[in-house]
């Protein structure tokens, strides 16, 4: 039997509470958009000014970025970076960890300043990171359980359709 | 690892297109760049060295559509074949749902196929993981070429657990679809 890999949810009760978070973070530091990235490239949420940008690839190369400076990280006998900066012309990107599974990544331009961003990050990491670990200790259901019988099924007939003829 | 997004309804699946470099990774995603209609794919990203080889990954969303109320896609991401390059080969890997090892079929290139095997399983050993449990397909890429050693030659090689098995030419697309198809209804019957 080919098991699927352990899955995570997240649900929209998780999804209020942290945007009342990211909301309450734009409002102190004045960045224009906060952005959750799961490690593995996928985005979980944004809040914020919607991102201009295709925030699906954004999502999979800042989670490269982390997972690379962790390595760098590493070699130089830290255990992690847990904060990364970049630093642009007009616009600048803060990233932190969370839970070792998730990168909040902030973006703001002149009107913020990298010292109230970083500051007010840091209270907010905080408290996404309990929210998150306490998402990852619950349970882990399968997503069997967590999607209906019939997806699969139609699933693999878009798939026919979508690369069938290709 | 699929993370199931209930608040924006998303589902997505990670698949990584793995092998020996100069295997014809890259081409494979670049075909389905190429094929596959606008609106149901995002942009190819390609972190590549001058000489366009892959140095960390390519990457490329492909959208499934909306199925049981989630929008379902699939991301595939190439690795660095190159020796070297394991450190970014492994991290790729991270909460990786399924895999494509595009096997170059010529003759001169077997070791080289062997090794990258052994990488993919050492390497997954590292997260955890058995290449057994997950969603796995082989292609046989460059059928086209003079010098190459047969599909049972190399499925003696490798592939001991008969995991379904493609021929392709990935430069003419042959194959391109045919491995993709099979390896994400592999991933969707995993997750359900």
């Amino acid at each position: 039997m080919m098991g699927s890999a352990a899955s995570w949810s997240f649900g929209e009760q998780e999804s209020r509470r942290i945007d009342v978070l990211l909301q309450a973070f734009l409002g102190e530091s004045q960045a224009r958009c906060a952005l959750l990235v799961d490690r593995t490239g996928q985005l979980i949420m944004t809040a914020g000014q919607a991102p201009e940008f295709d925030s699906t690839a954004f999502a999979s190369l800042a989670a490269a970025d982390f997972s690379a400076n962790d390595q760098l990280a590493s070699m130089i006998g830290e255990s992690e970076f847990s904060s990364l900066f970049h630093q642009g012309e007009k616009e600048s990107m803060f990233l932190a960890d969370v839970a070792r599974r998730v990168i909040f990544v902030a973006l703001f331009d002149n009107r913020a300043t990298l010292g109230m961003v970083r500051l007010k990050a840091r209270g907010v990491v905080r408290e996404l990171t309990e929210i998150f670990r306490e998402l990852f200790e619950r349970p882990s259901k399968s997503a069997q359980s967590l999607l209906e019988a019939s997806f699969a099924a139609e699933a693999e007939d878009e798939i026919d359709r979508l690369f069938g003829d290709l | 690892m699929s993370m199931i997004n209930y608040a924006s309804r998303e589902i997505n699946c990670k698949i990584v297109y793995y092998g020996p470099g100069l295997g014809g990774k890259t081409t494979n995603l670049e075909y389905v760049y190429e094929k596959v209609a606008p609106q149901t794919r995002g942009k190819l990203i390609s972190l590549a060295t001058e000489t366009e080889r892959t140095l960390f990954f390519d990457f490329l969303p492909v959208d499934l559509g909306t199925i049981r109320g989630f929008k379902t896609r699939f991301h595939l991401y190439t690795v660095p074949g190159q020796v070297y390059y394991n450190a970014s080969r492994k991290l790729i890997l991270k909460g990786v749902d399924g895999v494509v090892f595009v096997a170059d079929s010529q003759v001169e290139r077997l070791d080289a196929n062997i090794e990258a095997m052994h990488n993919l399983y050492d390497n997954l050993a590292e997260y955890g993981m058995d290449i057994r449990q997950l969603p796995f397909v082989i292609q046989y890429n460059k059928r086209d070429l003079p010098n190459v050693c047969t599909v049972q030659e190399l499925d003696e090689q490798l592939n001991p657990d008969s995991v379904p098995n493609h021929e392709a030419v990935g430069s003419r697309g042959i194959g391109v679809f045919d491995t993709l198809k099979a390896v994400s209804k592999l991933v969707i019957k995993s997750l359900s």
